[in-house]
């Protein structure tokens, strides 16, 4: 496979077609009080990546307890296949996680996308994100692989602040 | 080759300077090319297709000598010291002046230096802020601006030449306007003469866009800022690199332009003014290189080009820059347009055979600069580069600092190829074959 197939392997193509997720948001203020209702807590952040113009605002659904489980992930965005795939395969992969498991899966996820490809991707670990492996040979393309997650780091706080 | 008339741009004093030379041939280019170190290797294991050059371009080995020349023999700080080493400084960096003045047909103390054109748009944005708080005195108040009076830009602006703007309107009351475009990219001329009017008291746009490479028509459009009398400001970034520009001739009361887009270095770009307007214009940063005398609570300025170059200056860029200038010159920038044109004319009439790539801007036979910005249709424009850039072609991906150009073609992003003198015919057709095979990588039926 050359470098090229690498970056683009075929999950990630199929993912940003798919968009795992992907829905029109309700507004915030009624998602937070519908939560808010059943004992939830909701919270979402956008984020930009102003190189490109990948635009990813992921809205997080956390339960009431401490290291409390992701309940529901949504997501709206626009950009390329790469952020938009990154976040198909977040909602997969962090949906039903525990807070404390999904920041373990985060932080392993980030340090290899860092690596320059000296990390190969730990795929009992990361699922269906290890395809994200060749993205970390382009740095110029790391940022658009992790705009979902961190959208995703910044809305947990948020929720846990609630 | 394709012919190019474009009435506004060209001058005739201009166009004709080299009339012993013949059109540039892809023999000539191929030549040109050995006087660019960079063109000459090897990206991700192909030969590198430059096509990028709208957003910088590439350094002639001249440009680089003059640069180091400089700093081996010369270095010293210009307009201060009785040094020998100042004195040849001073003249290198005022001879310099007068060779980028000549080449837009200024007079020399028409030209101020800036770092880029941004500055160059922010000087007169600042000036003209500092003239509407009273600043500068009862000539400068042709200058000033307040509540009910209008700025007018276009909606294909470059950010640098928007976002100024909104800026001076927020900090004087005034109101910015713009005049809208076309579903091909071209200026609506009829809404023109509706959004210019008694009100209207600067009138800024671009010569050429940097996006859909359209030519706007400067003659009918400062005709329309005189009948009101507002002054007229060029954004000639895209077209003093491309083509023969004399600023006299189109009778702009501003102009500014980028060294590093024009061969030079980054770090330099001019302010064109008419010398009457410079001289009444209070300065935007001051301190020291620009006063005549100091005291503890008051100082007085001096004439203009200096009034506006506070603290030392870009020398060994502007030195730079002028060899650029005189590598331009010696080409012939009647020659260099009209191979860009015709490159410009290839792409479009390429692009036109690929399904599933929407042109951005105006199509086959329309006057247009060298570029030409596409989407593909389902394809995100950054991964496009991606795709392009694994074959060693660089262009450029995103809003082209255009957003709200883009927005109104109804894209987010685009992909640009953007040509120069030193591009041949087979590098477009490369960036066309491989633009091809980007839909069915992507997996996009069409």
């Amino acid at each position: 496979m050359s470098d090229l197939q690498q970056l683009y392997q075929t999950i990630i193509l199929e993912h940003s077609k798919a968009r795992h997720g992907a829905i029109q948001l309700t507004p915030l203020a009624d998602a937070v009080a519908l939560g808010s209702a059943r004992g939830l807590r909701v919270a979402e952040s956008h984020q930009i990546n102003t190189t490109c113009g990948d635009e990813v605002t992921l809205r997080v659904t956390l339960g009431g307890d401490i290291d409390a489980a992701v309940t529901e992930l949504v997501w709206t965005g626009d950009g390329c296949s790469i952020s938009q795939a990154s976040a198909s395969i977040l909602t997969d992969t962090l949906r039903g996680l525990s807070t404390t498991e999904a920041r373990a899966l985060l932080d392993n996820f980030r340090e290899m996308l860092r690596s320059r490809g000296k990390i190969e991707p730990d795929e009992e670990i990361l699922g269906d994100a290890a395809a994200f492996g060749g993205v970390s040979r382009y740095p110029a393309r790391v940022k658009c692989a992790m705009l979902p997650w961190v959208a995703f780091e910044a809305a947990v706080i948020e929720a846990e602040s609630h | 080759m394709t012919s190019r008339a474009p009435s506004s741009a060209l001058s005739p004093a201009r166009g004709a300077q080299h009339p012993e030379l013949a059109p540039l041939t892809n023999v000539d280019v191929e030549r040109i090319r050995n006087d660019f170190p960079v063109l000459h290797q090897t990206v991700n294991g192909h030969p590198l297709t430059y096509l990028d050059s709208g957003a910088t371009s590439q350094n002639p080995i001249s440009v680089m000598e003059a640069e180091q020349e400089y700093y081996e023999q010369r270095n010293a700080a210009v307009h201060r010291g009785a040094h020998t080493l100042a004195v040849e400084a001073t003249e290198a960096f005022e001879a310099a002046r007068e060779t980028v003045a000549a080449f837009v047909g200024a007079q020399t103390d028409e030209i101020v230096w800036t770092s880029n054109a941004t500055e160059a748009i922010n000087l007169l944005a600042y000036s003209f802020s500092n003239a509407s708080l009273g600043l500068g005195g009862p000539a400068a108040r042709r200058f000033g601006l307040g509540a009910g009076d209008e700025i007018v830009v276009t909606e294909m602006e470059h950010h640098a030449n928007l976002i100024p703007w909104q800026q001076l309107a927020l900090r004087t009351g005034a109101t910015l306007r713009f005049i809208p475009v076309f579903d091909d990219g071209t200026l609506d001329l009829l809404s023109a003469a509706d959004v210019v009017g008694p009100h209207t008291r600067l009138l800024a746009f671009t010569h050429g866009s940097n996006v859909t490479g359209t030519l706007n028509p400067v003659a009918e459009l400062v005709a329309l800022a005189r009948k009101y009398g507002a002054l007229v400001v060029l954004d000639a970034c895209q077209t003093v690199p491309h083509l023969p520009v004399d600023l006299k001739t189109l009778d702009v009361d501003f102009a500014v332009f980028s060294g590093h887009k024009m061969l030079g270095p980054t770090g330099i770009g001019a302010l064109y003014g008419k010398a009457e307007l410079l001289a009444g214009m209070p300065p935007f940063q001051t301190g020291g290189s620009m006063i005549t005398t100091v005291d503890m609570t008051t100082a007085e300025f001096l004439a203009p080009p200096q009034r506006f170059e506070a603290g030392t200056q870009r020398i060994s860029q502007a030195i730079a820059l002028a060899a650029a200038v005189e590598y331009l010159r010696e080409t012939g920038m009647d020659r260099v347009a009209a191979w860009e044109a015709q490159l410009g004319q290839r792409l479009v009439a390429g692009l036109a055979e690929i399904p599933g790539v929407r042109l951005l801007g105006p199509g086959l036979g329309v006057e247009r600069l060298g570029l030409a910005a596409v989407d593909v249709v389902g394809v995100h424009a950054h991964d496009v580069g991606q795709f392009l850039d694994d074959a060693g072609i660089a262009v450029r991906v995103g809003h082209h600092c255009a957003q709200p150009l883009h927005r109104r073609l109804g894209v987010t992003a685009s992909t640009r190829a953007s040509t120069y003198l030193y591009n041949t015919t087979d590098e477009v057709d490369l960036f066309l074959a491989t633009l091809a095979e980007v839909a069915p990588f992507f997996g996009v039926s069409r």
